[in-house]
């Protein structure tokens, strides 16, 4: 997990080995605190984790073996799903400094090209599935090229795109949705994500896991692989952590972004197909808050929206957390109106956190 | 710096050459073909099938009255800005009246009577304001009573098991909303539970009830919410759900657990067409439909009639508001509620 650490474009120099020779001859200098500190910038992605640990803890003891069961924690991976991938996608866009707010209008366009077209248009569910990554592909090709080539800030072309793949969702969809049964007949493929397994666990009672919650742990493998151990992964960080560095260091920082909105656009596709699967319907109502949740899973998994620095694994279980607290409080018997306050409350906590551990590389 | 400059310069001719085209476009497209009464209809959203039936209902209508028909939608359930300035350019425009589906119903009310002193006639469709008086007079499903069919139909239904029934309330958002609470609270008094304050849900204390979870009025929150209030108690056997789309998710959720064998009660409100065929297929054991398209046709027939002679329409002066009624759709009727079928819900539903 090291590698989420800053000092990406340091690392392709070699000079990776200077820092942490300093730091370890001053160790006996520190207090706890700073020693704390000094480990998180480390290894930041313990801070969710252990923020997790505690979640799990405090609800196992308030909400009792009702939230502690087995099928009720994997009830919450389920629930994580959709914005977990969602989440993945943002998360490479925030490493290379940038912010993607056009996310979950892209996810539900292609579940909706994807639906139409098999069920409304008869054309085969495969090609009308791959039709639906690409028309996934394309937006963020869109979002990669406006930010690359026309330069302009991110934030901006992606609330425009924003606004302009909400439309065509509404143009495609026609405000209509496509009921469960009548997706089960046409096209069963695009519900394949929601059907399960069952995993018994002795004592414990049995789990029940969806190929959907199997796809998102295999892309986050594949999306840590490619950020973490091949140089265009290593090119998002450098582009992410200093643009100008970046570029005088020999990295072509605009194809770069390029292929990491596009290949974010791609994830936001699989978002939809999962979304499909979780809800069995395709329907343009779905994911009204994804956008803004799947930023508040990569915030509190640790990723700075500075960008540079963070990770995949942290994002996945920024998701879980969120996903906990929301279960644990209901369970508790907590109103909704509180849920809502702890999940505002845990973003501004782990960007708390994020700043205190920035201030050892400042 | 020079390749700059000639880049800037191209740019912008290009620039105000499309600007020219586009305007030139835009003032063909605002001027009046011909001298009709201009109306307008103004939804919170356009991407709802509930409004998208809405305006079509008012074009028709508007089209059949010889009137001039412009809408406007807000961009998002709440968008008070956007209907703002969508009454002003009508206001603007010199329109006889409109109808509006308020998306604050406190914060539209300076708006509205800034139309009505303009001499505007306001008629408020599906959301009343608050206060309800301030519109010349609304049109809407007395939602209430949509939710008390449904309640006491899941109450006849279950008939002496209803006494120790589990209800699971699919609501649609933690600030209660109007069309919230009193869809809510219909259910429980139809059902027979103490509402106590009629305009707030949560703060009952009948054991039946299991939980409020929020759904967004989509799928994928009525999933969700179904899942949790399942963990939170196992044997709920009746589901109230805010609308229908919330329905079929709490459904998915009820399907993975192995609950889809009929043990479990979903009801619903709308009567929208995936609704009503989800009551087909035994996804929701019943629903209130309401008349969307009816509702925008009477305002238009309303302000046609206020433009020629002056004459406002007649509201129930016991709810304060035309009803534009609401009828249970099921295929297991019960004695003590009238409903019609799913096939004859069918030809009467919207979107």
């Amino acid at each position: 997990m090291s590698d989420d650490v800053v000092g990406v474009k340091a690392a392709e120099r070699g000079f990776v080995g200077g820092g942490a020779d300093v730091a370890s001859f001053e160790v006996d200098h520190r207090g706890p605190l700073r020693q704390l500190q000094h480990f998180l910038h480390k290894y930041p992605t313990t801070v969710p984790f252990i923020v997790l640990l505690i979640g799990v803890l405090i609800f196992s003891v308030a909400a009792g073996s009702r939230f502690f069961a087995i099928l009720n924690l994997s009830l919450v991976l389920q629930q994580v799903t959709i914005i977990a991938v969602l989440g993945i996608a943002q998360t490479m866009i925030i490493l290379t400094a940038g912010i993607d707010l056009s996310v979950g209008a892209i996810m539900i366009l292609s579940s909706i090209v994807m639906g139409r077209l098999a069920v409304v248009y008869g054309v085969p569910p495969e090609l009308a599935f791959l039709l639906g990554l690409l028309t996934g592909l394309i937006c963020g090709l869109i979002n990669g090229l406006l930010v690359a080539l026309v330069r302009l800030p991110p934030f901006i072309v992606t609330l425009g795109t924003w606004s302009m793949y909400g439309a065509m969702v509404i143009f495609v969809s026609r405000s209509e949705t496509l009921r469960q049964q009548d997706v089960a007949a046409a096209a069963p493929l695009l519900q394949w994500l929601g059907s399960s397994f069952k995993v018994p666990i002795p004592g414990w009672g049995t789990a029940i896991i969806t190929y959907g919650s199997v796809l998102m742990i295999l892309l986050a493998v594949l999306i840590w692989y490619v950020l973490n151990r091949t140089a265009f992964g290593r090119h998002v960080y450098a582009t992410g952590d200093d643009s100008e560095s970046a570029r005088l260091a020999g990295i072509n920082t605009k194809r770069t972004l390029i292929a990491t909105y596009t290949a974010a656009g791609l994830i936001c596709a699989i978002a939809g197909w999962v979304t499909i699967g979780r809800i069995g319907a395709v329907s343009p109502l779905a994911g009204q808050n994804a956008n803004l949740d799947a930023i508040t899973a990569v915030v509190i998994g640790g990723t700075s929206l500075f960008g540079g620095r963070g990770s995949i694994i942290g994002t996945l279980v920024g998701a879980l957390i969120v996903g906990t607290f929301r279960n644990g409080l209901a369970l508790s018997g907590v109103e909704v109106l509180w849920q809502e306050f702890a999940v505002g409350a845990l973003i501004i906590i782990a960007v708390t956190i994020d700043q205190w551990i920035r201030k050892i590389s400042a | 710096m020079v390749f700059h400059w000639e880049v800037t310069v191209k740019r912008t001719t290009l620039r105000t050459s499309v600007f020219a085209a586009a305007a030139a476009a835009f003032v063909a497209f605002v001027a009046p073909a011909h001298a009709a009464e201009i109306v307008g209809l103004i939804t919170k959203t356009e991407g709802n099938p509930f409004f998208v039936k809405m305006r079509e209902g008012a074009q028709t209508k508007a089209q059949e009255l010889g009137l001039e028909l412009r809408t406007a939608a807000g961009k998002f359930d709440g968008d008070n800005d956007s209907q703002v300035a969508a009454i002003e350019n009508l206001i603007s425009a010199g329109a006889k009246g409109f109808a509006i589906v308020p998306s604050d119903s406190s914060a539209i009310v300076p708006t509205i009577k800034k139309a009505r002193d303009a001499g505007l006639l306001v008629i408020v469709l599906d959301t009343p304001l608050d206060p309800m008086d301030a519109a010349d007079a609304t049109f809407a499903t007395d939602n209430f009573k949509a939710g008390e069919l449904i309640g006491t139909w899941a109450k006849d239904t279950l008939g002496d098991k209803a006494a120790d029934a589990k209800i699971a309330f699919l609501d649609l958002a933690a600030n209660q909303p109007t069309v919230d609470y009193l869809r809510d609270q219909g259910f429980m008094k139809g059902f027979g539970i103490d509402i106590k304050d009629p305009k707030r849900y949560g703060d009952e204390d009948d054991a039946r009830i299991c939980g409020h979870e929020m759904t967004g009025g989509a799928e994928d929150g009525g999933r969700t919410a179904m899942e949790t209030l399942l963990q939170k108690c196992p044997d709920i056997n009746v589901v109230y759900t805010i609308n229908e789309p919330a329905a079929a998710g709490a459904y998915e959720a009820l399907k993975a657990l192995g609950k889809d064998d009929g043990s479990v009660l979903v009801t619903s409100i709308d009567g929208g067409c995936p609704g009503v065929a989800n009551v087909k297929a035994g996804v929701i054991g019943a629903t209130s439909q309401q008349y969307p398209l009816k509702m925008a046709a009477m305002a238009m027939e309303a302000i046609a009639k206020f433009a020629k002679d002056g004459t406002k329409p007649q509201v129930d002066p016991k709810l304060g508001f035309l009803d534009t009624g609401a009828t249970l759709i099921t295929d297991k009727p019960v004695k003590g509620v009238e409903s019609i079928t799913s096939e004859e819900g069918a030809k009467l539903c919207w979107g």
